[in-house]
């Protein structure tokens, strides 16, 4: 039995919708890049983002002159928003990676239709995500001493520190996460070219398809790539939150020292993955035309790999609270109790309505299949996993062990400018990508289509 | 063989061989031919092979020549070579002419070693002996003298920070008149005329306003002034006086008497509002050791202090029973506890409530059995029926001679400050008055708001007002001719110590702005225009100690710091019949108001010293501000609904002002404290505007308390930067935390190890432990928290041994002050009278230290000797190791806090100490930089640093002697000793950290009567 058959027995919608040919799919997707004329909305949400993008450039170039000081940071939190937002964007990334290499190797073909741009999201995620941990730093032009280079006098890292692990965690998933989209893109940059009637879009598209004709030696060694790479990402997925996690649990600071959180930040780093693809999808299929590509089938699994990411975070939030009050560890408890009581509550609160209470809507079917109440709620998730980095960061940091020392973390007008400014730039990014990339893989969607299908002699 | 065939032979083997036409020959085949011939001949020849490969021979090809490989290494060869020879040019010998360089090193003077020199600073009269570190003349660093009995190495905050004083780029930096730069000359000259007019008038106009004056050459000259000018008058006021204490020992003994104790030897101590162990009151640094040394629990004889007091001071928190009291009720206490406790008629009330009368019970049985071994104390601000109390308590008990000493007046001339000024003003404003001269002193800012003191100045009824200051301020900006003062680190003078021993002043530097002394200024009015200062003090002394053997007398007291034999002796002081004690002061109703000397910057006159504004006050922790204090049931009381940071209006007798309210645990209800010295117009750039003037409603009549004080809340807020985020251990969910490990003297006792924690074992960790039993030193910290008093000595003592930055209000307020060493104030228990515990908390050094683990780059390293280093130069300041620290010891530089720029710091600075940058995290280093001194003298000398001969900036100018640093490697070492102790513990020792600092844990020493 074959996929649409199966479709149809459990009513599920198609992963594409019927009547479509090779041509008609190639033409759909290219005419975006190659033959539409560029919509105003387009203008103005790229014009929007760029100017936010121009507010972060400010904002970092004061940060430069000035110093660090400039945001709400201080002793005892001296983490805030900047390893709030790393945390956050990198875990926003993860869908891309989990979509392209783990849903291949599972053979879920439905998500050819999304996984072109959820890579590029990934990636600009993870340039966001990459920003933030030299601008916290006191001396940003020393960044480089974080990285194992020889140099005269033989200074090394210091191979115990988690954020050395970081640095090797973030920059192995960003290379891997470039290669894997770009490897996908070739066939795709070649139709391009081959459709492109500007000269300079020709050579451009040309230069990037590195010379594919589509021969049947091309399609071999590009999938013994794809699949290699997608071998390399599949466990990058796990391990890049993992090691990000480690930069708390490995410190001794109540509410960051405890052995659930590398689990605990995968999932939830997929939770908001997807909660961002699907922000993402949803109006972009709209305003594109796309529903035929992206079907509620789409926005059905999506939703689907929320609910059971979204309690897996739920679970850890349990253990958390379950562990303040069984270990009967002192400092422990309170945090417990710092959290439900203490003057930053309200935000723990909102934090479990976001990510706990509010997504257990994702139980009912309609709601799973409506792009209007999946656009609200993914947007609440992402604003919980936000909060749950905030949380956990600035909540644990401002009251720790000796109570003397304990303080208030209040956000600066640079704080937020930093941060909203990293959602234009990666907004920006975006825009840009849908404009001159084909945002679904034309390729892969025409493996879709039953002309596709080898037929049993 | 033939030549041919040889020939072939060579060609066949090597074909470079071959034979070859070289020019002879081929002139020689030429000459052969003939005719026609020739020509053919020659382009026959010159087609010719061997032709051909001549031309090639003669004008060769490179390329064939390089295509040989070994050519090609011999190019190379020769590129080398000639590359090395035209090194080699500089291997020319020069012929040697010695030059020798032009040494005058200055005697004693190694650079990159300081000097140390004797010389004694002034507070309100008082002297504290120091001993200032000098680096290439530059001084940088005050240390208490511990050869002067005043000091014994010990020495309170206000003198640490002079040396920030001496360098303050706001200071006054020349003469003025009307505001206009002018010279010294133009002083002289413009003085010359109305001062000959004076000579005529006998001086009817000359007024002359000091501060207090003990030092012996400046009232013998102003004696001299008087003499030369009969009619001529001299004030005195500073507003934090010692009227009282003057008046009260009137009343008692009829004659001013200065009263010092002897705290070793008192077992029981009762302060009637005394607050004798906070930087200020006279002889704080010998009574905070003498008071310590007697708090052994050790010892087998620990002593008692019951404190009675109007506010939350350090005495109080280190009391063993405290009992807060309106100030007035103080003297109701006081006669109570005299009259019905001890027998002494004193016109006793007995208004006092059942807790105040058991507590005065107690006391007084307490201080019958312990006759002559008791001291019974008043505070300066108490009226002087108090203090005739106190005296004639001590007498009866037989305290006198025993722990309480009498002496003559170290105030050169103890009139009533309040009285005094408000003389001058009459006769200001009868007109009386010529030429005022004011030297030093701010009275018109400090004046009592009902002398209206600045209103008389501005007024044209004094001619000519001359202002001799450190500072441009508030007064010199009503005077005519405002005369720079020479800091007394730039300046010769002298002074006494509370127990009137005379140190000579000696300067340390030449005056930064030309400054003049007051001895200088003084000696114009005497007519000796010329004499320098030096020659002033010089020329007293040689007149006190006339004789061939000056000179000696003279360099040894310069040297040691103070003038052997002018302590003053104990005299006997006889009671004067009680009866003479005023009536009781009537009860009254309504608000009490406290006005108190700033703990910080005292009367106003640190006002622009960073140092001391950013210094925590000791109960508030509070920093750049004086909010009003007021208790926690006040606070809440229907009326009030006061938060700390409301705004309120108080109201004095008409005059109103504005101030921030703080909520402060165990001050006495209906009673508030106003802390003076803030509010300041005209200061410099840290003084300026920070804080309330409460001088503003100071009365001349009650100075210290006032009673009916109108609060009103404006409904406004104002922002309060304190440094510690939450004063109890006792967590908001109940928890308590073992942070502040305290017993009294019973339970411990019964249980010695009280204080200790269940430590992890050592091997509870992944990384591989180091032996530093193996090393040669191990330096560790014992800090005792029984011995100290928190008078905030360290942070200062730090701040200056390590340049640390201040940051400014708003920075304090997010919680990024730079103290490398703080002292957290814990309060404990019942709010209206809690228990308050010091900790003053450095690096722990932990050998597990959580912040090494985490540094990316390897910033802070631990070295073989245990220290926990910090790599500025590697930092890049991820914060990540403060995050992990505990203890939150470390400080980062969030913004460029360090002033760079400002060339008078530049000279202040430790050379021995890197200054930070922006971006870099810091924290206490044990002061490396003298451990490596004293590793480095010793090596020289071959032998281990001794213990004791290292001490930490921290160590050394504690008075209490509570932090004891050292090697423990020694078992023999005093830290070794100390923290063998059973009291001993590591605060958070369960994190496995295994910190080097750890304390002593607290005991008091409670009556048991009044444990209830």
């Amino acid at each position: 039995m074959d996929d649409r058959a199966q479709d149809v027995m459990n009513k599920q919608a198609p992963v594409i919708e019927p009547g479509y040919t090779f041509g008609t799919v190639t033409d759909k997707i290219s005419s975006i890049v190659l033959t539409r004329p560029t919509s105003n909305g387009w203008f103005l949400g790229f014009g929007i983002a760029f100017l936010v993008t121009m507010g972060l450039l400010y904002a970092v170039g004061y940060l430069f002159v000035r110093g660090v000081g400039i945001w709400g940071v201080n002793i005892p939190v001296g983490w805030g928003f900047a390893i709030v937002n790393f945390v956050w964007w990198i875990g926003i990334g993860h869908a891309g990676t989990l979509i392209s290499a783990i849903l291949l190797l599972l053979r879920q073909s439905w998500r050819n239709s999304i996984n072109r741009f959820a890579e590029a999201m990934t990636l600009f995620a993870v340039a966001c995500a990459g920003m933030f941990p030299v601008l916290h730093l006191g001396r940003p032009w020393l960044a480089y001493w974080l990285f194992p280079y020889p140099n005269t006098m033989s200074v090394w890292p210091q191979f115990r520190s988690p954020l050395v692990w970081d640095v090797f965690a973030v920059s192995t998933y960003a290379t891997i996460s470039l290669l894997f989209w770009f490897i996908g893109l070739i066939p795709d940059l070649a139709t391009l070219r081959d459709r492109s009637e500007n000269r300079a879009a020709q050579i451009i598209y040309g230069m990037l398809a590195m010379g594919w004709r589509g021969s049947a030696q091309h399609w071999a060694r590009y999938e013994m790539a794809y699949l290699l790479l997608a071998g390399l990402a599949t466990p990058l997925v796990l391990s890049v939150h993992t090691v990000v996690s480690f930069d708390f649990a490995i410190g001794i600071v109540p509410g960051w020292h405890t052995t659930i959180f590398p689990p605990y930040f995968v999932a939830g780093a997929i939770y908001s993955g997807f909660a961002m693809v699907l922000m993402l999808a949803i109006p972009i299929r709209k305003f594109y035309g796309l529903e035929d590509f992206i079907t509620d089938r789409h926005l059905n699994n999506s939703a689907k790999v929320m609910l059971a990411t979204g309690l897996i975070v739920a679970y850890g939030y349990g253990i958390e609270a379950f562990m303040g009050w069984y270990s009967g560890n002192r400092t422990d408890a309170f945090l417990l109790w710092n959290r439900l009581h203490g003057p930053y509550a309200f935000f723990y609160y909102l934090l479990l309505t976001c990510n706990i209470a509010i997504p257990q809507v994702l139980w009912i079917k309609k709601v799973r299949t409506h792009p209007g109440w999946l656009f609200l709620i993914s947007g609440v998730i992402l604003m919980g996993m936000w909060l749950e980095r905030f949380i956990i960061v600035v909540v644990s940091l401002h009251r720790d062990f000796l109570t003397s020392s304990w303080g208030m973390f209040y956000p600066t007008r640079w704080d937020w400018m930093t941060y909203i400014g990293t959602i234009g730039f990666f907004l920006a990014c975006m825009f840009l990508f849908l404009r001159v990339l084909p945002m679904i893989s034309i390729f892969e969607m025409r493996t879709l289509l039953p002309e596709a299908e080898v037929k049993a002699e | 063989m033939d030549q041919q065939s040889e020939n072939s032979r060579r060609e066949a083997i090597c074909p470079s061989k071959k034979s070859k036409l070289d020019l002879a020959t081929a002139r020689a085949r030429i000459e052969e031919t003939k005719g026609p011939e020739y020509w053919r001949s020659l382009e026959e020849l010159a087609g010719s092979e061997e032709f051909q490969e001549m031309l090639h021979r003669e004008f060769p090809k490179g390329a064939s020549e390089w295509l040989d490989s070994v050519s090609r290494r011999g190019f190379l060869k020769l590129m080398g070579a000639s590359m090395a020879l035209a090194g080699m040019t500089a291997c020319t010998k020069q012929p040697l002419e010695p030059i020798v360089p032009y040494v005058r090193q200055p005697e004693e003077v190694i650079p990159g070693r300081p000097l140390f020199f004797a010389t004694a600073f002034t507070l309100s009269g008082y002297a504290s002996p120091v001993l200032v570190e000098s680096h290439l003349y530059r001084p940088t660093k005050i240390e208490g003298n511990a050869q002067h009995p005043a000091s014994l190495g010990g020495t309170d905050i206000f003198a640490q920070a002079s040396i920030l004083g001496l360098y303050d780029p706001d200071r006054s930096q020349t003469i003025t008149y009307l505001g206009d730069v002018r010279t010294w000359g133009d002083f002289l000259s413009a003085i010359r005329g109305p001062l000959n007019v004076q000579k005529g008038l006998q001086g009817a106009g000359i007024r002359i306003l000091t501060q207090t004056v003990s030092s012996p050459t400046l009232a013998d000259q102003l004696r001299s002034v008087l003499r030369l000018y009969p009619q001529a008058k001299w004030h005195v006021y500073e507003p934090v006086n010692r009227d009282n204490v003057y008046e009260g020992a009137r009343m008692a003994f009829g004659q001013p008497v200065e009263t010092s104790y002897k705290l070793d030897a008192a077992d029981v101590i009762l302060s009637l509002d005394a607050d004798f162990l906070s930087a200020g009151f006279p002889g704080q640094v010998p009574y905070a050791r003498d008071f310590a040394k007697h708090r052994d629990p050790d010892s087998g004889n620990m002593s008692r202090l019951y404190v009675i007091e109007s506010t939350m001071s350090t005495t109080g928190a280190k009391a063993d029973h405290r009992l807060p009291m309106r100030a007035w009720e103080i003297e109701q206490f006081a006669r109570t506890l005299a009259g019905s406790g001890l027998g002494i008629s004193s016109g006793g009330s007995t208004l006092l409530n059942a807790e105040q009368a058991k507590f005065a019970g107690a006391v007084a049985k307490e201080l019958q059995n312990h006759r002559g071994s008791s001291v019974v104390m008043a505070g300066d601000h108490q009226p002087p029926a108090v203090h005739a109390i106190a005296h004639a308590i001590n007498q009866q008990l037989g305290n006198a001679g025993k722990t309480v000493f009498y002496t003559d007046p170290v105030n050169a001339n103890p009139v009533n400050h309040t009285e005094s000024l408000k003389d001058l003003v009459s006769d200001m404003r009868a007109g009386k008055v010529d030429m005022l001269i004011i030297m030093g002193g701010n009275p018109a800012y400090d004046a009592p708001a009902d002398c209206n003191f600045a209103d008389v100045l501005k007024s044209s009824k004094v001619p000519l007002r001359i202002h001799l200051g450190l500072y441009q301020n508030e007064t010199a900006e009503l005077c005519h001719w405002h005369v720079n003062e020479a800091h007394y680190l730039e300046a010769w003078g002298d002074t006494r110590a509370y127990d009137g021993t005379v140190s000579i002043v000696q300067p340390l530097i030449a005056p930064l702005y030309n400054g003049k002394s007051a001895h200088e200024l003084l000696s114009l009015l005497a007519g000796q225009a010329e004499a320098t200062g030096y020659e002033l003090v010089q020329g007293y002394w040689k007149k006190q100690h006339p004789g061939f053997d000056f000179d000696a007398f003279w360099r040894k007291s310069l040297h040691d710091g103070w003038i052997e034999g002018t302590a003053y002796q104990a005299r006997q002081a006889t009671l004067q019949n009680a009866a003479t004690l005023p009536p009781q002061t009537p009860a009254s109703q309504g608000i009490e108001i406290n006005f108190r000397r700033d703990p910080s910057i005292y009367d106003g006159r640190f006002a622009n010293n960073g140092w001391l504004q950013e210094l925590p006050k000791p109960m508030t922790k509070m920093t750049w501000d004086n909010p009003v204090l007021i208790s926690p049931a006040m606070a809440v009381a229907q009326r009030m609904d006061l938060k700390s940071e409301d705004v309120v209006e108080l109201e004095l007798n008409g005059r109103k002002v504005e101030a921030a309210v703080w909520i402060q645990a165990g001050h006495p209800d209906n009673s508030i404290t106003a802390f003076l010295g803030y509010g300041r117009r005209r200061s410099g750039r840290a003084g300026t505007g920070a804080g309330f003037d409460m001088y503003q409603i100071r009365p001349s009549a009650t100075p210290w308390f006032a009673n009916g004080v109108n609060i009103r809340k404006t409904g406004g807020t104002y922002v309060l930067a304190s440094t510690q985020g939450y004063q109890s251990i006792e967590t908001p969910n109940g928890a308590e935390r073992p942070l502040i490990q305290a017993a009294t003297l019973d339970e411990y006792h019964r249980e010695p190890n009280f204080a200790k924690e269940e430590e992890p074992p050592k091997e509870l960790t992944l990384y591989p432990g180091f032996d530093y039993a193996k090393q040669p030193y191990a330096w560790g910290m014992a800090i005792d928290l029984n011995a100290c008093v928190g008078c905030n000595n360290c942070i200062i003592a730090c701040q200056s041994e390590n340049n640390i930055a201040i940051v400014g209000k708003e920075q304090v307020n997010r919680g990024r002050h730079m103290h490398w060493l703080r002292v957290d104030t814990y309060y404990q228990g019942d709010r209206a009278n809690p228990k308050a515990h010091f900790q003053p908390v450095p690096c722990m050094h932990c050998e597990n230290a959580p912040c090494e683990l985490v540094c990316p780059v390897g910033a802070t390293v631990h070295s073989t000797e245990g220290l926990n280093d910090m790599v500025y130069n590697r930092c890049v300041g991820t914060r990540y190791c403060s995050n992990n620290c505990p203890y939150k010891v470390r400080r980062f530089n969030f913004l460029l806090f360090q002033d760079w720029d400002t060339p008078q710091y530049k000279m202040m600075r430790n050379p021995d100490v890197s200054v930070r940058s922006r971006g870099v995290m810091e924290k206490c280093t044990y002061c490396v930089q003298r451990i490596s001194e004293h590793r480095i003298d010793s090596e020289r000398e071959n032998r281990k640093i001794e213990d004791g001969e290292l001490q930490t900036a921290c160590q050394q100018s504690c008075p209490a002697n509570a932090i004891i640093f050292g090697n423990i490697n020694d078992p023999n070492s005093q830290v070794s000793k100390l923290k063998a102790k059973q009291r001993n513990y590591g605060l958070l020792a369960e994190l496995n950290t295994r910190p080097r600092t750890t304390y002593l844990a607290e005991i008091r020493n409670p009556n048991p009567e009044l444990e209830s």
